[in-house]
C-alpha cells in the first residue's frame, strides 16, 4: 500500500477490483443522493394525484403483475447498489411464479418494489414499470403511483408473508387485534364482530386448532410454525389477488416446511389467487411452481416453465444450481459448489457478471452484457453461449 | 410473583444497610465535623479553649473518631433509625424527619412540574425526529436537546437569571415569595401566584437539561423499532404512515420509556441541589446542601438514606411497569 493510499478511507470490494474512496469523494456522493433522494421522495410524497398519471395498460390481460424493465436503486455512501437492474416477468392470474437466488440477487427487493415497501429513502425505484390489475379491472404502474394511493392495494389486494415468523408479529398486541385490524382497514362497513369473526374463520382456513385461544394470545406464546400460520391467516384475510411470500419457510425446520407449502398450495386454489414465491430452495420451486424466474446480482439471468428450467437449464449459473442441490438419486460423494461469490453490486461492470466465476467463460463474456435468447416462448437465458459471437467463438474452441 | 417482591425487598434492605454503613463512616470521616464548624471563629478569638469544644464534642458524640467509635455510634444511630427516629438535625434543631417532611414538598412540586413537562416536550419530538430520520427537523431537535444536556445547570440558571430577571425584569431573580410584599392572610389564590411566578425560571432549568435526554432516549427506540420486521408486516397490511408510527411503532417503544420514566418518579422527591442553591429556593436540596457543609450528621444521614431508599423504590417501580407494559415478561 503507497503512501498517499493512507489517506484514502473507505475500502469499496467490486466484482474483480477494490477501490479506495476519499473523503472529498464521499462527500460528492452523499451530496448527489441527498438531491436524488429528495426528488424521488417528493414525487411519492405527492398528495391528490390524478389517476391517469399512473394508470397504464396490461400488456396480457391474463397477467396480474408484469414488472417490465424494473430498476431499484439503493443510494448509500459508498456509491449506488443497484440491487434490481432491469428485471421484467409476467405473474399470471393463479399461477404461482418461483423467484431463485442466492442472498443478495435483488429478489426481495423485487418483491418490496412491488408492494412499495424498499427501505426509505436510500432505496428508491428509479426505472421501469410495475403494472399491476386490480380487481375492477383497472392496470395501475405501482413504480408511480402515491403512497396513499398504495395503502388501498397493500394488504388488500397484494398481501405478504415474511421470512421471519418470529419477528414479523408485533410482540405487544394480542393475534386476535393484529388480525382484525387488516379486515376493518379493508372491508367496507366491517365491524369489530365481522372482523373477529373473519379472523377466526382464516384461523381455520389454515388449520389452527382451539382457534378461540390462540386468537386471545399473544405472538411470544406461539411458536415459529404456528405464527407463521397466523402470517398466511392475516395474507389470507381480504381475499388477495396476489399473496408474496419471501422465503415463507426458511426460517422454519423441516417437518413444518412441508405442512407450510402444502397450506400455501391450498389456500391458492380456495381464494384463486397467484403467488410470488421468493426462495432459494430449488427442491420448493419444482414442488410449487409453475414458472421459475432465476435472478443473480440484480438481473434476471433464465426464465421459463418450472419443466423447461429443471428438465433443460440454459445458463451455466441454473446448471450449477441445478448440480448444487442435494438429491437422493446419485451418489457423489459431495455437494457441488459454485466457486466465488455474487459481486458486490457498487461498481458492476457492463459486462457479465457471473463471467468469473463461470465455467464456460469465453473472451466476449468479459466484453459485453449478453441479451435474453429465446429457446421457446416460455424459455429464456441471458448467456454468450447460445448467441452471435459467443456461439461462433464457442464452435471455433470446439474445432 | 409476590415472593419475587419479598425477595427484592429483602435484597434492598442489604443494600440499604450498606449504604448506610458507607455514607456514615464518610460523614465522620470528613476533616472538619459541626462543632468544628460552628467554634472554629470563637477559638480564634479566645472566646472558647480547645477543652471547650471537645466537650461540646463529647456532647454531640462527634468525640471519638477511632473506628471502633464509629461503630459505636453508627450502632446507635441504626438502632434509633430502625425505630423510625432518624434524630436531631444539629444545624436545623428539630428533629430530621420533621425537616424532611417539611422541605420535600416544594422540591416535589419543581421537580414534578419539569417532569411532567419533559415527557409533553420530549416524547413527541423524539417520535418525530425518529419518524423523519435525517431531515432538517431531526438535526434541529437533537442538536437542540445536546445543547440543554450538555450545559450545566447553574451556568444555564445564571445566564437565564441574568437575561430574565436582571436585564429584563420579567421574573424574580431568587426565592419563594416577594419578601417586600405584604399578602392579606386570605388571599391564598394570590400568594399561590406569587410561588408560581417564582417557580417558572427554577422549572425552566429543569425542564431545558432534562428534555434532551428523554427525546434522544425516545429517538433511539423508536428507531430501533422502525426498523423491526413487524413495523414492515404493520406496512405490509396497508396502515397509514400514522397508525404504523403511533399505534404500533410507539406502543412498542412506550416499554422502555414507561420503565426508565416510573423508575424516576420516586426520584422527584429528593431535589435538585445546585438548581435549588442557585436560585435559593428552600427545598430539600437547598437544605441538604447547608447541611452537608456544616457537617450536620443526622441530616446527611437522614437525607442520604431518603435518597436511597428512593432510588430502590424507584428500581421497584420500573420493574412492575415492565411488567404491566411487556406481555413477555413475567416477574418470577
Amino acid at each position: 500500500m503507497g503512501f498517499f493510499d493512507r489517506f484514502k478511507v473507505k475500502k469499496v470490494e467490486g466484482v474483480d477490483d477494490t477501490m479506495y474512496l476519499t473523503l472529498r469523494e464521499e462527500r460528492q456522493i452523499t451530496k448527489e443522493n441527498t438531491k436524488i433522494i429528495r426528488e424521488f421522495e417528493r414525487q411519492k410524497n405527492r398528495k391528490n394525484v390524478k389517476e391517469e398519471e399512473y394508470l397504464t395498460q396490461m400488456k396480457d390481460p391474463s397477467n396480474v403483475v408484469e414488472f417490465d424493465n424494473l430498476h431499484t436503486y439503493f443510494f448509500t455512501e459508498i456509491g449506488t447498489v443497484k440491487a434490481v437492474n432491469g428485471v421484467s416477468f409476467d405473474i399470471p392470474q393463479g399461477k404461482i411464479v418461483g423467484v431463485v437466488g442466492e442472498s443478495g440477487c435483488g429478489k426481495s427487493v423485487t418483491s418490496l418494489s412491488l408492494m412499495q415497501l424498499v427501505q426509505a429513502p436510500q432505496g428508491q425505484i428509479v426505472d421501469g414499470s410495475i403494472r399491476y390489475l386490480d380487481s375492477s379491472g383497472k392496470c395501475y404502474d405501482i413504480a408511480k403511483m402515491p403512497k396513499d394511493k398504495m395503502l388501498e392495494i397493500r394488504g388488500k389486494e397484494i398481501s405478504m408473508i415474511f421470512q421471519e415468523p418470529m419477528t414479523s408479529l408485533n410482540p405487544v398486541f394480542k393475534i386476535g387485534e393484529q388480525m382484525d385490524e387488516v379486515v376493518l382497514l379493508h372491508v367496507d362497513g366491517a365491524t369489530p364482530e365481522s372482523a373477529k369473526a373473519r379472523s377466526i374463520e382464516m384461523l381455520n382456513l389454515v388449520g389452527i386448532a382451539d382457534v378461540e385461544k390462540i386468537y386471545n394470545n399473544y405472538p411470544h406464546e406461539l411458536s415459529g410454525g404456528m405464527r407463521q400460520r397466523v402470517m398466511i391467516a392475516m395474507a389470507l384475510a381480504c381475499d388477495p389477488r396476489l399473496i408474496i411470500a419471501d422465503e415463507p419457510t426458511t426460517a422454519l425446520d423441516v417437518t413444518i416446511q412441508a405442512q407450510i407449502l402444502e397450506l400455501l398450495q391450498n389456500v391458492k386454489d380456495k381464494i384463486n389467487g397467484s403467488i410470488m414465491l421468493i426462495t432459494h430452495d430449488l427442491g420448493v420451486i419444482a414442488e410449487m411452481a409453475d414458472l421459475v424466474v432465476v435472478m443473480y446480482a440484480g438481473r434476471i439471468i433464465e426464465k421459463g416453465t418450472v419443466h423447461e428450467i429443471f428438465k433443460n437449464p440454459k445458463h451455466p449459473y441454473t446448471i450449477g444450481l441445478m448440480k448444487s442441490k442435494p438429491s437422493g438419486d446419485t451418489q457423489d460423494d459431495r455437494l457441488y459448489s459454485i466457486k466465488g461469490q455474487v459481486p458486490n453490486p457498487i461498481n458492476m461492470p457492463d459486462y457479465c457478471y457471473f463471467c468469473n466465476r463461470c465455467d464456460h467463460a469465453m473472451k466476449i463474456c468479459s466484453e459485453e452484457y449478453p441479451e435474453l435468447v429465446e429457446f421457446s416462448p416460455t424459455h429464456m437465458a441471458a448467456c454468450h453461449l447460445y448467441y452471435g459471437k459467443g456461439l461462433l467463438e464457442q464452435k471455433k474452441g470446439k474445432e | 410473583m409476590w415472593k419475587y417482591f419479598l425477595r427484592r425487598i429483602a435484597l434492598s434492605l442489604l443494600i440499604l444497610l450498606g449504604v448506610s454503613a458507607l455514607i456514615y463512616l464518610l460523614t465522620m470521616l470528613m476533616p472538619a465535623d459541626y462543632i468544628d464548624n460552628q467554634t472554629s471563629a470563637a477559638v480564634q478569638n479566645g472566646s472558647m479553649t480547645l477543652e471547650d469544644v471537645q466537650r461540646l464534642k463529647e456532647l454531640y458524640g462527634l468525640a471519638d473518631k477511632s473506628f471502633t467509635g464509629i461503630v459505636k455510634s453508627y450502632a446507635a444511630w441504626l438502632r434509633s433509625t430502625m425505630s423510625g427516629d432518624l434524630g436531631f438535625s444539629f444545624l436545623y434543631g428539630r428533629p430530621v424527619t420533621d425537616v424532611l417532611a417539611d422541605y420535600i414538598w416544594i422540591s416535589f412540586m419543581i421537580a414534578f412540574l419539569s417532569y411532567i413537562f419533559q415527557i409533553i416536550i420530549g416524547i413527541p419530538m423524539g417520535i418525530k425526529a425518529a419518524a423523519n430520520q435525517y431531515s432538517g427537523y431531526d438535526y434541529t431537535v437533537s442538536v437542540f436537546a445536546m445543547a440543554g444536556t450538555a450545559l450545566p445547570s447553574f451556568f444555564l440558571s445564571a445566564l437565564l437569571m441574568n437575561v430574565l430577571s436582571i436585564k429584563w425584569g420579567i421574573f424574580p431573580l431568587q426565592g419563594l415569595v416577594t419578601a417586600t410584599k405584604i399578602f392579606p392572610a386570605d388571599a391564598h389564590f394570590q400568594i399561590l401566584l406569587d410561588k408560581v411566578w417564582h417557580l417558572i425560571l427554577p422549572i425552566t432549568v429543569l425542564t431545558v437539561l432534562n428534555v434532551g435526554g428523554t427525546m434522544r432516549f425516545t429517538r433511539t427506540n423508536m428507531l430501533e423499532v422502525l426498523n423491526s420486521d413487524y413495523i414492515r408486516t404493520a406496512r405490509a397490511k396497508g396502515l397509514s404512515e400514522q397508525v404504523v408510527t403511533y399505534k404500533h411503532a410507539f406502543r412498542n417503544t412506550m416499554i422502555p420509556l414507561v420503565t426508565s420514566l416510573s423508575g424516576m418518579l420516586p426520584g422527584l422527591f429528593g431535589g435538585a441541589m445546585i438548581t435549588e442553591t442557585v436560585f435559593a429556593i428552600p427545598g430539600i436540596g437547598y437544605m441538604a446542601l447547608r447541611a452537608t457543609r456544616q457537617g450536620d450528621i443526622p441530616f446527611i444521614m437522614g437525607y442520604n438514606m431518603f435518597l436511597s431508599i428512593l432510588t430502590v423504590l424507584g428500581m421497584l417501580i420500573s420493574d412492575v411497569m415492565y411488567m404491566v407494559v411487556d406481555p413477555r415478561v413475567k416477574l418470577s
